[in-house]
């Protein structure tokens, strides 16, 4: 007959015991330049990169499209919106507001992934 | 009413306002950081602004509206290159550049790769960049000057330069912040409000814009003071006075279709309706084909456009003057959202050339037989409108035009400066701050003086032209090193090396063939004039490959580089209090 298990004290997680386990803000690890750190650093940079080559690839979209469109497209130029050409109203007026939408976008954007990443890091 | 003076007025104000401005800067300028970047404290607001004021060059001033007269709709891309620019910039290097805490992309270098003889490298092209960026402007204050007053054509250039090196002497930075944020709106005003005068003058004339070749609205006596070569369309007979193909002219000429050649100091009389002669240095083009997108007759136009706007779109980060602006705001947070007012500042100013330079190909045509379409915007208001109305609205656009200079000169001026006293008159970095700031004016000397010197020959060179090469070498350098720099921990200090002279020595290659040789046909050509397309890439691909090759050189402590650029400054500011108290 095998002896019976020792005895062992089982606490409830929500006690002061168990949130005293080791707590390292992950702030100290970006510090201390820890494997852990740089996880949470490659993760900010890599969400931010991200962002960054969603926008940039789309004013190429945007702005090579448009280029190529007029060219192969030159009939385009023949439409007519209140007397003036459809090229010269999309490019010297309708690009602008899109622009600053996507600027408006980025910013906010890029601050919401920052934010989130510092709420990460401050998390204890 | 004669114009003149109204104008020189105008020149006046403009000028003595920006030296009061920099003088009112003076009280607050205390330290060496306050002189050259403002402390980093002027509000995203008044940033903006200011950002927008110097940015707005005598190019986007002068010089679209004079392509959109020659060329037409393909110009349409610089305007919106150079917002979308902003853009680009916004999304790769806005904040991460402000948290670099560089003052110039040397400093960049500097901090991101520590290896001396890159940052060597990175100033020589800056004090390049600024100065392929300060001839235009000189050289439009020329024009100005000589198109409103008929003083000779080194006059305006050497204006600017005084005003310029007194306003920069004497505060620097902070000061210039100030008057760049006033000259913004100056610009704007200067264009907008002859702009809604000359929309009703032409609503109520009911022009339209024919579909053949333009044509002289009325009767117009143009000057032709260095001997040029026309091409006339049809047979037509024209008031010559002068000398026309070799020999004296005195009165009705008949010419017949094709080229010739107008001697110096020669007066031809356009009578309203006479098809314009067009110099051959311009496409000789109808309206219709003017109107149409890739119809601008140079060649590979498609080429030329998409170069173009990666050019711009890639060069605005790398210009010197817009990468000193950005050290001015307080973090990078609002580093981004002084961008997002950048960009909807420009948006605004940008729609008013292209209206600029679709009338000027109606009203002001004969400037195509000359060639100096960069008077577009100078001269509309008073031949459209005329009478006292036009000559003040003239005089507004003049002050305007001499704002454009004077704002992109003395930020050019500074940031070139801030390089030459840093890494040039590298010994003042140890002496105290009297001979620094000493050294810091004697570099403010250097910086204009070589481009004015310069300017002087290359009259005959397009404003926007001349500032499309800047932007092109800023693409081929710069960009790829700040792009590479702030998203790559790989990149080594010998791959940004061999980037930045593989890209600086093809653009400026292909800058200097264009602007020497002039080859003006074919593919070669095309590529020449527009280097960006291919040099980018090329720039790309060779700091990516030698910073492979050399690996082993990537900075050790490159992880706490990249904590710096692109930590957000409250967790990297609880980053250093906790250094400080486990190591205190």
């Amino acid at each position: 007959m095998t002896t019976p298990p020792a005895r062992v004290r089982i606490t409830h997680p929500r006690t002061e015991a168990a949130r005293r386990a080791p707590v390292r803000p992950a702030i100290r690890e970006i510090d201390e330049q820890t494997q852990l750190g740089e996880i949470y650093m490659s993760s900010l940079i890599r969400s931010q990169r991200r962002l960054a080559i969603s926008i940039v690839s789309t004013i190429g979209v945007l702005l090579a499209g448009l280029s190529l469109a007029t060219a192969v497209a030159p009939h385009l130029a023949e439409v007519r919106m209140f007397g003036i050409p459809l090229p010269w109203l999309l490019l010297g007026l309708i690009v602008y507001p899109v622009l600053i939408a996507l600027a408006w976008y980025t910013t906010r954007h890029a601050e919401r992934n920052e934010r989130a990443f510092a709420d990460l890091v401050r998390r204890r | 009413m004669s114009s003149q003076p109204a104008d020189i007025a105008a020149v006046a104000v403009v000028g003595v306002a920006t030296v009061v401005a920099g003088s009112f800067g003076l009280r607050r300028a205390r330290t060496t950081g306050d002189f050259y970047v403002a402390s980093r404290v002027v509000s995203p607001r008044w940033n903006a602004a200011a950002i927008g004021g110097e940015y707005l060059s005598a190019a986007s001033f002068l010089g679209i509206a004079g392509l959109i007269l020659a060329y037409g709709f393909d110009v349409l891309w610089y305007p919106v290159g150079y917002t979308a620019g902003y853009l680009v910039l916004l999304a790769l290097v806005a904040a991460p550049l402000r948290r670099s805490g560089a003052y110039t992309v040397p400093d960049f270098a500097q901090i991101r790769l520590g290896a001396p003889f890159v940052r060597g490298t990175a100033s020589v092209l800056v004090v390049v960049i600024g100065w392929l960026y300060l001839v235009p402007q000189l050289q439009g204050a020329s024009l100005t000057l000589s198109t409103q007053t008929g003083a000779p054509t080194w006059t305006g250039g050497l204006v600017v330069c005084a005003v310029v090196l007194v306003a920069v002497a004497v505060g620097g930075m902070r000061s210039i912040t100030f008057a760049q944020a006033l000259q913004f709106w100056l610009k704007f005003i200067a264009l907008l409000l002859p702009a809604f005068v000359l929309i009703a003058v032409w609503q109520h004339r009911g022009d339209t814009v024919g579909r053949g070749y333009p044509r002289a609205p009325e009767h117009t006596v143009v000057s032709v003071n260095v001997a040029t070569t026309v091409r006339v369309q049809a047979a037509e007979t024209l008031d010559v006075d002068g000398s026309m193909d070799g020999a004296p002219a005195s009165g009705p000429l008949r010419l017949a279709p094709g080229t010739h050649r107008i001697g110096a100091h020669t007066s031809v009389v356009l009578e309203r309706g006479d098809v314009v002669p067009i110099v051959t240095s311009l496409p000789a083009q109808r309206t219709a084909s003017w109107l149409r997108p890739l119809g601008s007759g140079t060649d590979h136009p498609l080429y030329a456009s998409l170069s173009l706007i990666i050019a711009i779109c890639l060069g605005t980060m790398g210009l010197p003057h817009v990468l000193v602006r950005f050290y001015t705001n307080p973090d990078g947070r609002d580093a981004r959202r002084t961008t997002v007012v950048v960009i909807a500042l420009l948006s605004a100013f940008y729609l008013l050339p292209t209206l600029y330079g679709a009338f000027g190909r109606r009203y002001v045509p004969d400037l195509l037989l000359t060639g100096k379409t960069d008077a577009t915007v100078l001269l509309l208001p008073e031949r459209m409108i005329g009478g006292d109305l036009g000559v003040l609205l003239g005089a507004l656009v003049t002050a305007g035009a001499f704002a454009a200079f004077l704002s992109t000169a003395s930020g050019l001026t500074v940031s070139v400066a801030g390089v030459i006293s840093q890494d040039v008159l590298r010994r003042s970095r140890e002496r105290g701050r009297p001979q620094r700031i000493r050294s810091f004016r004697l570099a403010a000397v250097a910086a204009i003086v070589v481009p004015y010197l310069l300017s002087l020959p290359s009259q005959h060179l397009g404003l926007a032209a001349v500032v499309g090469l800047a932007f092109a070498l800023a693409a081929a350098t710069f960009c790829p090193l700040l792009v590479l720099g702030i998203w790559w921990r790989g990149l080594t200090d010998v791959g940004a090396l061999a980037g930045l002279i593989v890209g600086g020595v093809l653009a400026t290659a292909a800058v200097l063939t264009t602007i020497v040789v002039r080859p003006d046909h074919g593919w070669s050509a095309a590529l020449l004039a527009q280097p960006a397309a291919w040099a980018v890439p090329l720039t790309f691909v060779t700091m990516v490959g030698v910073s492979v090759a050399t690996r082993a050189r990537v900075r050790r402590d490159v992880g706490l580089v990249m904590v710096r650029l692109h930590a957000p400054e409250p967790v990297v500011a609880e980053i250093a209090a906790l250094a400080h108290t486990t190591r205190a």
